[in-house]
């Protein structure tokens, strides 16, 4: 059995503790929120486009660690990122989780998870990988919106 | 009835707490989402599939005869067991969830209409909601609430004025969130003084207490087997015959008609009339095991083994974290049952869950399907621990030493 250790990286519970990038932005922001029916965790994420670029990102809501720190850590990854670079770090990100297949897509720019790897652990727990995916899917949504 | 219940005994008679993980035994908590089952419920369900299976109601074999009279067995003791009047008025569903959607649709329907109130509680599940809120939309009704005190019991110092007009009251005898037994018969009265029909979600009373449907002169009763120590896949709908013999079928289909032709049906008596197609046949083998075996152990007697842990746990929580634990629900062990939602220290119980787990530790973690009710308590989801005839206090006492990991983790 994988270890707490594997779960709660020490990244992770900062992120946890101090959360990036908390708020909410006005109209005309892209805005989504998701919900996590499992556990209740609820969560907002605000989209500022400049053009084609991300210029300003915001996250609310509640929920546990590993949802809120990976809703700060992607606030920190997509932020001045283009659209494109944006779709390829959820796609590279849902491969992390094992919820994609590689797509090994030639077109698509080449981005870095950074920090975010420290979720890696996430896919040894699979009741959480929801919690890990939720900010992310609500930023699928609110860019879509 | 014994009075002097051997409880090791009784955990013993559940093979999955028997098992090790990593080598430590499971410390199963988590009786309000579902119950183990004993191995007089699996043996009743496997020896009726080896020696006994059969279609009921509809061929005349020997064997078809004798399954039809398991089935029918089955019913007669939910009837003793809940001291309902008939027997053709227990009505086999999938679960309490889809008794209450029979009571709204069948029911609902043939009652209700634009503006007629529906009076609930603040402290339902999502399954004595959401039917409601599916008959509002098609039907405008009216849903009107009862609120809860800050002890976490019904507040009902404005019953009449809610009641009011209203045609149905419709209200968990015991809270999955907040463990609170609800006062039943004064509810039942109330509703009738008003000339409404009591409806008693009763899915966290039945498996845990003595239940007597006509000393609490309910109209209908829902509940579930697998929280029973029964088979999932199988619940119960009460009503009293009168209102049953006076509503449309729920579901059609084979079973629940007298005849049908070429422009129509006539429905089968009760309690076919309810029971469309094949029904959960060795799922109400094992119910009844269930019943038996809750029987054979007393109900009184699993009420103050719950009511004893209840004490011994809210104290040894209490003792250990003082502050920081909060434990919803009201602290009167006389009106809650065994079932303890608690925050603690701020983390998330998601988290706590996590952690618990590592030392097999079975809690519940989220808004349990009863979100207006978290949303009252202020929170999104809590951490709940439920206790059972198979729980003893060493359980407790594991779940208090588990929540120390997560303070190391998470350093609060």
């Amino acid at each position: 059995m994988p270890g707490l250790e594997d779960l709660y990286r020490e990244i992770i519970l900062d992120h946890y503790r101090s959360p990036r990038n908390r708020g909410e932005l006005p109209p005309p922001a892209h805005k989504a929120e998701g919900h996590n029916p499992l556990c209740g965790d609820e969560i907002t994420v605000f989209v500022q486009l400049d053009g084609d670029v991300v210029s300003d990102v915001k996250v609310s809501g509640q929920g546990c660690s590993i949802s809120q720190s990976s809703a700060s850590m992607m606030s920190q990854a997509i932020k001045g990122k283009s659209l494109d670079e944006v779709r390829a770090l959820v796609h590279r990100f849902k491969v992390m989780m094992s919820i994609e297949e590689d797509a090994d897509d030639a077109a698509a720019p080449t981005v870095k998870l950074g920090d975010l790897e420290a979720l890696q652990g996430v896919v040894k727990f699979p009741v959480r990988i929801k919690c890990a995916t939720l900010a992310w899917n609500t930023l699928v949504e609110a860019l879509e919106n | 009835m014994n009075n002097s219940v051997d409880w090791s005994a009784v955990k013993a008679d559940f093979p999955v707490l028997q098992r090790r993980i990593d080598g430590e035994r499971l410390v199963y908590l988590d009786s309000a989402n579902t119950s183990q089952k004993p191995n007089a419920v699996i043996d009743a369900m496997a020896d009726f599939m080896r020696h006994g299976y059969g279609p009921i109601n509809r061929s005349a074999y020997r064997l078809a005869g004798e399954a039809t009279d398991a089935f029918e067995g089955a019913r007669a003791k939910v009837r003793t067991f809940i001291n309902a009047p008939h027997a053709h008025e227990v009505v086999f569903t999938k679960n309490a969830t889809e008794s209450s959607n029979l009571i709204a649709a069948s029911w609902g329907r043939a009652n209700l209409n634009r503006g007629d109130v529906v009076v609930l509680t603040h402290m339902e599940h999502h399954a004595n909601i959401v039917p409601w809120h599916m008959l509002a939309a098609e039907r405008g009704i009216e849903l009107r609430w009862i609120p809860l005190t800050d002890d976490g019991e019904l507040d009902l110092s404005n019953l009449g004025s809610i009641l009011d007009g209203a045609k149905a009251l419709s209200f968990t005898a015991m809270s999955n969130v907040l463990g609170t037994i609800t006062p039943v018969t004064a509810l039942c009265r109330a509703a009738h003084d008003a000339g409404a029909v009591a409806i008693v979600d009763a899915c966290q009373f039945v498996p845990h207490n003595v239940t007597d449907v006509q000393a609490w002169d309910a109209d209908f009763v829902t509940f579930s087997s697998h929280k029973m120590v029964g088979p999932s896949g199988i619940g119960v709908m009460w009503g009293r015959e009168a209102l049953l013999d006076a509503m449309p079928p729920f579901l059609g289909g084979g079973n629940m008609i007298a005849d049908v032709k070429l422009d129509g049906f006539t429905c089968a008596e009760l309690p076919a009339k309810f029971e469309a197609g094949t029904p959960p046949i060795v799922e109400a083998v094992g119910l009844g095991a269930a019943v038996d075996y809750l029987t054979n152990i007393g109900m009184a007697n699993v009420r103050r083994h719950e009511m004893h842990l209840t004490s011994y746990a809210l104290d040894t929580l209490t003792e250990r974290y003082g502050d920081d634990i909060t434990i919803h629900g009201p602290r009167n062990p006389e009106v809650r049952g065994a079932v303890l939602s608690f925050a603690f220290r701020g983390i998330h119980p998601h988290d706590i869950s996590q952690v618990l787990d590592e030392k097999n530790v079975c809690v519940r973690a989220g808004h349990h399907c009863a979100k207006p009710l978290m949303r009252l308590l202020g929170a999104n989801a809590t951490a709940r621990a439920s206790f059972y005839i198979y729980n003893d206090e060493s359980d407790a006492d594991a779940l208090a030493d588990a929540l120390d990991g997560a303070s190391d983790i998470f350093g609060f």
